[in-house]
Parts: structure tokens; sequence; C-alpha cells
């Protein structure tokens, strides 16, 4: 009985600590958001010089989508593997 | 309802026995990077056969995969980086093949499992270590260590170019992995909606299509997150041979 109810709240412990892992890729969803929307503001000044950085905003933003991926391999080991 | 993870499980198609506690088999991985290889191999021969001055549209393809990655080679690493093209323009149709072919429904995502894309990674970096220490010899150092900065800060920095490093190859693998597992993941999560729903009967069921046509639009989603992570691979690949090539800040 008593082990069930340790478990029971290990359990929850191991979703709110999935959640808020989570929280990390919403702040890199602010930091994509940020990359391509300067990207794109410049871009609308200079169209000219904007095919040239386009591979540039992209690696920044595969550098900032890795952080949240990050968060998120640590909510997934959190609900399937630990 | 089956687990979402069910679908990156290994099952072992021709068993060779065990080496100690390690099994030793033929699995459905090994089978779809077979199956990847075969592709790759496949089309490039079609496209390298009847070369002509005005090219088929095979030919018109490999010439516009080879100009592509070529292209990427050359504006991170300068022309001197051409000498990588062929690991970069294997490891990058690999990986763009391996993931497509993820995407169809029933098929194995070899590069949902980070062993593999661990596996490149390391081949990369490796590159780079043996490359910049056989060129440059201990001037390769210097990659750590950048030029104008205060010498109280340079330990400092230097520290943090060394674990910036070092993280590399963790941080390059886990970005496809994890790309490809959350994809196949959230797939998984959506088209379990429309099975519930339906199982749930009257009302419900009339909302069932609302998480097709999120799957729907999903599954083209995935498929462009499938090329961009194969491009990032490349072209962070090549900027880390850059270093090899140009140690110096």
């Amino acid at each position: 009985m008593e082990t069930e109810v340790i478990t029971a709240a290990g359990d929850a412990y191991k979703y709110l600590g999935a959640g808020l892992a989570a929280i990390g890729m919403g702040l890199a969803a602010i930091g994509v958001g940020n990359i391509f929307g300067n990207f794109l503001s410049g871009a609308l000044r200079n169209p000219s010089a904007s095919d040239g950085q386009f591979a540039r905003a992209f690696i920044g933003a595969a550098l900032a989508e890795g952080l949240g991926i990050f968060c998120l391999v640590v909510a997934l080991v959190l609900l399937f593997v630990a | 309802m089956a687990s979402p993870v069910e679908q990156f499980e290994i099952k072992e198609i021709v068993s060779f026995g065990t080496i100690g506690d390690a099994p030793i088999a033929f699995t459905n991985s090994g089978l779809y990077m077979l199956v990847v290889v075969g592709l790759i191999l496949g089309v490039m021969s079609v496209a390298t056969r009847n070369v002509a001055l005005i090219p088929n549209r095979w030919q018109a393809f490999g010439e516009t995969l080879y100009e592509f990655v070529a292209n990427m080679l050359r504006d991170a690493a300068g022309k001197e980086g051409m000498t990588f093209f062929p690991l970069v323009f294997s490891l990058f149709l690999f990986v763009l093949v391996g993931n497509l072919v993820g995407m169809v429904p029933g098929a194995f995502t070899i590069t949902s499992h980070i062993i593999v894309t661990f596996a490149l990674a390391m081949v990369v970096i490796g590159t780079v270590v043996i490359y910049g220490f056989a060129k440059h010899g201990t001037h390769f150092l210097g990659l750590f260590v950048p030029s104008g900065v205060p010498g109280w800060l340079l330990p400092f920095i230097t520290l943090i170019e060394v674990i910036s490093f070092l993280s590399r190859p963790i941080s390059l693998s886990l970005r496809l992995f994890a790309n490809m597992l959350a994809g196949h993941i959230a797939l998984k999560v959506f088209a379990g909606f429309i099975v519930s729903l339906l199982a749930a009967g009257g009302a419900a069921a009339v909302l069932s299509p609302l998480p097709l046509l999120m799957t729907f639009a999903m599954v083209g989603f995935e498929i462009f997150v499938a090329a961009l992570q194969a491009y990032v691979f490349a072209v962070l690949t090549c900027i880390y041979l850059n270093d090899a090539l140009h140690p110096g800040h």
C-alpha cells in the first residue's frame, strides 16, 4: 500500500517534470520566431540581399530550435525511459 | 491503443546468435538502411547513365543535387572544401532519403534512433579532428584560442570554446534524432485521436474529420522538416569541416 502511494506520487512528479521541460520548447519557439521575423524585416528592406542570407537564417533557426529539442528530449526521457 | 513509441521498436529479422549478452541480428533498421542506400544508388546510377551535354530529366535531377551540395560546401568552406564533397554528399543523401523513407506510412525511420545519428555525427567530428591535426598539426588547437581577446579573459573563452566544440557531436545528432522522433510521435498521437473519436461514437464521431485534417497537414509539414533537417545536418557538417580547413579565428 505504502509503495503504491510512493510510485503514484513519483509518476505525478514525472509528468510535472515533463510539463515543466516543455516550457523550454515555448522559449525556443520565441527564439526561432525572432530569427525569422528579423530575417523577414531585413529582407523586405533589402530584397536583393535576402537570397544570400537565406541559408544563414535557417542555420540560426536550427541552432535555436536545437535547444528547444533538448527540452523535448528531457520530457520524453521522463515520460518513456526514466 | 498502441503506444506512440511502438513504431520505433527494433525487431530482429534474421538472428545470428549472441556475443556475450549482445544479440547479433539483421534488424528492420538494417533492412531500411539497405533500402535507403539501394534507392540512392539506383537513382544516382540512372542519373549518370547516358550522360549527355543536354541532360535528360534524370541527369538534370542528379546535377541539381550535385550543384546544391557543392554550392553549400563552397559557400561554407571555400574551394579547398571540395575535398570533402563525397563525405558531405553521402551524408546529405543518406539523411535526406532516410528521413523521407520514414515518412512512408508503416515504414521504419532509421534517423529516429540516436545511435544512428550519433554515429553519423561522430564520422563528421572524427574527420574534423583527424584532418585538422594531420594538416595543421598543433596549430589546429588555435581553434580554441581566439585572437584579440584580453589576457585575463582568455582562459574562460578557451574553456567555452572547448565545451562548445565537445558539444557539437551531441547537438548535431540530437537535433536530427529528436526532430524525427518528435514528428513521428506527434503524427501518431493525432492519428490516435481519430480512432478514439470514432470509437466514442455519437456526436464525438462527427468531429473525427478534424484530427484527420490535422494529420494530413502535419504529414506535409513533416516532409518539409525531413528535407530541412537533412539540409541543416549537411550545412553544419560543412561549417565544422571549415574549422578543420581554416582553424584560425
